[in-house]
């Protein structure tokens, strides 16, 4: 049975690190559904957060294989709808300017999010939610006929 | 004090007490081999491929448990090394290799003889580091041989550009390492081992599974004394060979695809399984799901990864197993009764009687089996024995009298062929005083032959007995057993004349057909003081048995082959 995880790593800041941790899960086989990276502010260690699907044997083995790496500080392991942690996801969206600006703003609204921008031709959307409501607005978008969906991948942090 | 990059590299080996270093010179690397040619504190071997200097580092590190160094250019003579480093690393070998790189200002350009080393040694090394300051050199140096030494011990790769090399900064070497994460865990939880004493307390048929872990820790005399305190029965891995006398009442012998039918059923039928060190390798267990049914298990080892990766295990200890043992042996001691498990033994004996290791000797043809056993004789404790890969290597490992931990010497985890006789030049240089034997095959000296010229010029006198069975010949068992013996690309007839090679190159030569001329050519070889190559005539059609084809149960062992 496949379960999905968030995956929380913190890592030493340093040459090389983010091909150890993409080529632990190539080279291993496990899946990367999101990965996301940027530097701890004040200190020298960058946060990885991974979304990950697999069986508990698999999921185990990427934590201890994730530990195992030497610039690894810390690993933590948190199921999808874990209570004591928050997990946020952003995405961009842009829409075509022959849609309606109100009603997408307004359902973007209920997704933490409204428009940002209103160019030439088109409409650009900025939404920040729960990875599943991400999921859930982007398929509620469809009939406004999107012309380009962007990602950012899961964040995830401790209550 | 300031110096250039590569005499800090000269300092730092000599800081962390090497005495021998092989490798292969090139343009990236030449400012360290200026400086190498200007000291005179270790020894550098100049090997005839660098692949053959990264394999004599790793024989070097396993016949003294020291940490081998070997160092290499960049480019070409970098990926040669890369099989070297897979080979440490699946074996997890203490090793430091450096490569050259092209300077700083070229990385990325293509340039010449440029490779992104780090990024091919990444999966095949326990850590890399490529340099990029001349402030950071001395730090990575003395962090490697930390990290290739401790915790699961395994190769470590430092790639230094070229510039830095040629760079001046200061040298201090750091007398101790401070890694906020790095923090190989060493002492087991003592009170998940004393419910592991509980439990081997109540088994009626427990068993040792012993790996190559106990040999990288050095704790095979705890094992001994484990065993014989408690009277609890073995299986050694390939890896382990030597842990226990091979004439160990308690030794079941070999386990795994080439194990002995005790060793298989006793694996098979226990109800506590006590793993040391071993990773329950594809190669031990056969079928997973028919892998001892019965057993609880008990898994010491030092890599968390390893605890549950295969197996389901009910008391893992994550420990080094020389400290753990130091923590459990009192324990036992205390809990155990001193040898119990009559019944148990009584039945693992019928097993041993019921079928033994046996094969067919001939007068007309030597046969692989004898000629190592009768190694065996004439030589005994005082070698150390190497191997390539094949027929030749399962023979060894199965008929050698091993007496001793790093006894034995062979590329397990890969199965590298070519890395026999390139070790026992490592294995020699760090163990003089001992016959260094190269057990090989006709098709693995080839892979590495070119090291007849290095063995001749540094007069390093190991003995190479090629089992000549003019076949790849466990390409050829198995093409027998699985593939209606269609013989596809693995005849080896067409062989080259081993005297004239190895005579060619400084060394002696012995063509071998009866028993006689083999005792002649050991005891000649032994007395020569030079390379020898003895080519053994031996039956063509010989097998590996018994054997658990592949994806078989354990209990399951093809004891014979009738054509
Ligand atoms: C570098 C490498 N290439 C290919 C193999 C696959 N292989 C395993 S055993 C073997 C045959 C080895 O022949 P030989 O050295 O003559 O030993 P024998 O089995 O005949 O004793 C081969 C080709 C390997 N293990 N290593
Ligand atoms: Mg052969």
């Amino acid at each position: 049975m496949n379960e999905r995880r968030i995956i929380s790593v913190i890592v030493s800041n340093e040459h090389g690190v983010l091909s150890r941790i993409s080529g632990l899960f190539a080279g291993r086989g496990y899946n990367i559904e999101t990965l996301t990276v940027a530097p701890i502010p004040n200190t020298n260690f960058s946060r990885f957060t991974i979304s990950t699907k697999g069986s508990v044997q698999v999921i185990e083995q990427i934590t201890k294989q994730l530990h195992k790496l030497i610039p690894t500080l810390k690993v933590m392991e948190h199921k999808e709808h874990d209570v004591d942690n928050i997990q946020k996801e952003m995405a961009l969206l842009k829409f075509p300017d022959s849609e309606s600006v109100a009603d997408i703003d307004a359902l973007s609204k209920a997704y933490n999010g409204g428009v940002v921008n209103v160019g030439d031709n088109v409409i650009v959307v900025m939404v920040a939610d729960e990875p599943f409501r991400i999921k859930q607005f982007i398929k509620a978008t469809e009939k406004y006929n999107p012309v380009e969906i962007v990602r950012g991948g899961v964040v995830a942090i401790e209550r | 004090m300031k110096m250039t990059g590569a005499k800090m590299v000269c300092e730092a080996l000599k800081c962390e007490g090497v005495k021998t270093v092989f490798g292969y010179p090139g343009g990236a690397i030449m400012n360290v081999y200026d400086e190498i040619y200007k000291q005179d504190y270790f020894e550098h071997i100049l090997n005839r491929h660098e692949q053959a200097s990264v394999h004599a580092a790793d024989g070097y590190a396993r016949a003294t448990g020291k940490t081998g160094v070997a160092i290499v250019t960049s480019g070409p003579g970098f990926t040669n090394a890369v099989t070297g480093l897979a080979t440490a690393y699946m074996d997890s070998i203490p090793m430091v290799v450096i490569s050259g790189q092209v300077p700083l200002s070229l990385i990325g350009t293509d340039g010449f003889q440029e490779i992104d080393a780090v990024g091919i040694s990444r999966p095949c090394t326990k850590h890399n580091f490529l340099v990029k300051t001349i402030e950071e050199l001395p730090r990575i140096i003395k962090e490697a041989f930390y990290i290739a030494s401790s915790g699961r011990p395994g190769p470590v790769h430092i790639d230094i550009p070229k510039c830095i090399t040629a760079q001046e900064g200061s040298f201090d070497y750091p007398t101790s390492v401070n890694m906020p994460t790095y923090k190989p865990h060493t002492k087991g939880n003592v009170r998940q081992i004393k419910k592991a004493v509980q439990t081997i307390k109540k088994a009626q048929k427990p068993l040792l599974y012993i790996g190559g872990g106990v040999t990288l820790s050095n704790s095979y005399e705890m094992v001994r004394d484990l065993a014989a305190f408690s009277g609890i029965p073995a299986v050694e891995t390939l890896m382990a060979r030597g842990t226990l006398r091979s004439d160990d009442e308690l030794l079941l012998g070999m386990v795994g695809m080439h194990g002995t039918y005790a060793a298989n059923m006793a694996m098979s039928e226990c109800d506590v399984l006590i793993s040391l060190g071993a990773r329950f390798d594809d190669r031990v267990t056969g079928k997973l799901e028919e892998f001892a049914v019965d057993a609880e298990i008990i898994h010491v080892d030092v890599d968390p990864t390893s605890i549950g990766k295969l197996v389901d295990v009910d008391y893992p200890i994550v420990g080094d197993i020389y400290k753990v043992l130091q923590d459990m042996l009192p324990i036992v001691k205390e809990n155990l009764e001193h040898g119990r498990y009559e019944k148990w033994r009584k039945l693992l004996e019928k097993y041993k009687n019921l079928h033994p290791l046996k094969y067919e000797d001939s007068d007309e043809v030597i046969k692989p089996q004898w000629a190592i056993e009768r190694i065996g004789e004439l030589i005994g404790d005082d070698a150390i024995i190497t191997s390539d890969v094949g027929q030749h290597q399962m023979w060894a490992a199965m008929h050698y009298p091993f007496n001793n931990a790093r006894q034995w010497i062979n590329s397990g985890g890969l199965g590298t062929m070519g890395y026999g006789f390139p070790a026992a030049l490592g294995a020699k240089k760090g163990q003089p005083e001992k016959v260094v034997v190269n057990i090989t095959g006709d098709g693995s000296i080839l892979m590495n032959m070119q090291e007849l010229i290095t063995a001749a010029e540094y007069n390093i006198p190991v003995i190479n007995v090629i089992l000549n069975n003019n076949y790849l010949g466990m390409v050829r068992q198995w093409q027998t057993f699985f593939y209606d013996k269609r013989h596809s690309e693995t005849d080896l007839s067409f062989g080259p004349d081993f005297v004239k090679l190895a005579q060619s190159c400084g060394g002696v030569g012995y063509n071998v057909e009866t028993k006689a001329e083999f005792d002649k050519a050991i005891e000649d070889a032994i007395k020569v003081n030079k390379v020898t190559f003895i080519n053994v005539a031996v039956d063509r059609l010989e097998n590996v048995l018994p054997m658990v084809p592949a994806g078989g149960s354990l209990y399951n062992m093809m004891l014979e082959y009738k054509d």
